[in-house]
């Protein structure tokens, strides 16, 4: 019998940990179809950050750095620089890299390192149980905007992959989400040409991959994937914000 | 990246760093400016490019030791250095390079403090280097330099330590030291046998182990297994690598002791006290973290009284009291950090005497 569909070598034959409706599962598998496409997987170095996305050690068959919070984008910039025969990517949620970790996203990006930022956008802190994130909607609750998210004192959600389309350093930035069919295929394509800008060393890229998270949402999966249709795509448009060289 | 010669040359404390961590082999250099340690980035922003190596002025402090933890967790010789304020940033890397069992080395050019304080010299930072500094319960080792040629040796001696121990390596020292010119002789590069380095992330090839470098222990016993492994490693650290220097101790009655810049005028005031016929002699820590017990034990069991001078209201006479016997009497003499604080030989003659008299 033909088969015709397997785990990606790039990831580790175990189960996650990710709760049921979850797309950090998504995202790593696509994640590792682009490493195992390219051929790359043994010149791989993944950076871990801290949230859900900490485990990353235990499910991609790579080398993993596992970051401080906030600070992947500093440690694989070190990486990189060390080792710039490698190819080096950071996966990282909201909190980490849109709050604490701002100051370092920016400012790789900024330098244009040659290296692949995978944030994962859920609008919540979800490993520290579904506190408001630098992402999180005007109106959301969650347990530390219980009345919801006030933008007149929280100030209105980060939209990312804009605001590092705008650095000079930034080659590629792309928007994508993973609630549907066409949008994970999307998503797919979108990941496969940001490892491709690093392959073929044309600079700094970032996808941002909206990603739902039902249990601190909330809501059971097929809810959860509709609230990213409903609520967060009309704030966060899917696209390319910047492709220099049209890959 | 070979740079050591023989020949004597003049240069700043901070800038024999530079040229130390050069010889030493170090790849990267992540820094933040800050007074009064910037000509350790400037020099190396210009030398280090030119020998194939890596400079990153980091957006911070914490940008800086995570760069450091990156490219050490990749396999390369890398250094940062700074100051109090910038030092205090760094602690959650350390924490983490401590945790991740990750090597890398660390200069702190002491300035005073709290908070902003002052660009004049300190020693008040004892506390945050020798015990660690960020959270979690971890040493890292600590060099203290009290001479150009020192900071030239114990940079160096920083890369071997780090490498052979897995753990960041401090040099502490302050801006006395990092600012004045003396001569110097830049040696080769010691040739030390150094443990491969088949820990480091390099892309997992077929047929190879994958390579994680974490600090993240959630395990039944596993966080306190890696405590206790440490612990023991801290332990061959004591055992082997305590160093430290005496002077006319043989025969001292009171017996003065100092680390850094405050050990320079220290041993002016042994010798004064000397020539007066007093027999007084100096012991001075170089690690102090291993914090040389054992010598101190030793001496203590001759000469019963000891005097601590530190340009702090006192810090490692915690270290000394814990040291030496229990019937040795541990004077202290202690000036502040801040513009104007640094001791002259003659106040601490004055200290002396008073302690030896006292005595006698």
């Amino acid at each position: 019998m033909k088969q015709v569909f397997t785990r990606p070598e790039s990831l580790k034959d175990v189960s996650t940990h990710f709760c049921p409706g979850c797309h950090h599962g998504s995202v790593h598998r696509l994640v590792a179809e682009a490493l195992d496409e390219f051929g790359i997987r043994s010149e791989t170095i993944g950076v871990a950050s801290v949230g859900c996305s900490v485990f990353l050690y235990g499910y991609f068959d790579v080398d993993v750095i596992e970051a401080p919070h906030g600070r992947a984008p500093a440690v694989a910039t070190g990486a990189k620089r060390a080792r710039p025969d490698r190819i080096v990517f950071t996966y990282q949620g909201d909190g980490d890299l849109a709050a604490i970790g701002m100051s370092e996203i920016i400012h790789a990006a900024n330098r244009g390192e040659d290296i692949t930022v995978i944030f994962v956008n859920n609008t919540t802190y979800g490993m520290t149980g579904g506190q408001m994130a630098p992402t999180t909607l005007p109106g959301q609750k969650t347990s530390t905007s219980p009345y919801g998210r006030d933008t007149s004192k929280d100030g209105s959600p980060f939209k990312m992959a804009e605001l590092l389309s705008n650095l000079d350093g930034v080659a590629f930035s792309a928007r994508v989400a993973l609630n549907s069919p066409k949008n994970v295929l999307n998503a797919k394509k979108m990941i496969k040409t940001a490892f491709r800008y690093q392959v073929e060393k044309k600079g700094f890229s970032f996808i941002e991959a909206l990603a739902s998270c039902p249990t601190n949402w909330g809501m059971n999966p097929l809810d959860a994937n509709q609230r990213v249709t409903d609520e967060m795509i009309p704030y966060f448009p899917l696209g390319v914000y910047k492709n220099t060289a049209n890959l | 990246m070979q740079t050591g010669s023989p020949e004597k040359i003049f240069v700043k404390g901070n800038e024999a760093v530079a040229m130390a961590a050069l010889e030493a082999g170090c790849h990267c250099y992540f820094g933040y400016p800050i007074t009064p340690q910037s000509d350790i980035p400037e020099y190396l922003s210009r030398e280090l490019p030119r020998l194939g190596g890596e400079f990153i002025q980091a957006e911070s402090e914490i940008g800086a030791i995570n760069m450091l933890l990156g490219a050490s967790a990749a396999g390369v010789r890398a250094m940062t250095s700074s100051s109090g304020p910038g030092i205090s940033l760094k602690q959650e890397g350390i924490s983490y390079m401590a945790g991740s069992e990750l090597p890398g080395v660390i200069v702190d050019v002491m300035r005073a403090g709290p908070g902003l304080g002052g660009i004049d010299a300190s020693q008040a930072d004892y506390f945050q280097a020798t015990r660690g500094g960020g959270h979690g319960g971890y040493r890292i080792i600590v060099l203290a330099p009290a001479s150009v040629q020192e900071m030239y040796d114990l940079t160096m001696l920083a890369f071997d330590l780090s490498d052979i121990y897995r753990m960041p390596a401090m040099v502490l020292a302050d801006s006395v030291i990092g600012q004045m010119k003396e001569s110097v002789t830049c040696g080769p590069r010691p040739e030390t046998v150094l443990p491969p380095k088949n820990w480091v992330v390099r892309g997992r090839a077929a047929g190879e182990p994958q390579n994680v470098v974490k600090s993240l222990y959630l395990g039944d016993g596993e966080m306190e297994a890696f405590h206790w492994k440490m612990q023991a490693r801290y332990q061959e650290l004591a055992d082997r690598e305590c160093r430290w220097e005496e002077v006319h101790t043989a025969d001292a009655e009171l017996i003065v002791t100092a680390f850094g810049s405050t050990s320079r005028i220290a041993k002016t005031a042994v010798a004064m006290a000397r020539e007066a016929g007093m027999k007084v002699g100096l012991m001075r820590p170089i690690t102090l973290f291993p914090f040389p017990k054992k010598a101190y034990a030793a001496l203590s069991e001759r000469c019963k009284l000891f005097l601590d001078v530190e340009l702090s209201t006192g810090q490692m006479i915690d270290d000394v009291r814990l040291s030496v016997a229990r019937d040795a009497d541990v004077a202290f003499y202690g000036r502040p950090p801040g513009a104007g604080s640094l001791p002259t030989p003659e106040e601490l003659f004055e200290q002396i005497k008073k302690n030896y008299r006292a005595a006698a």
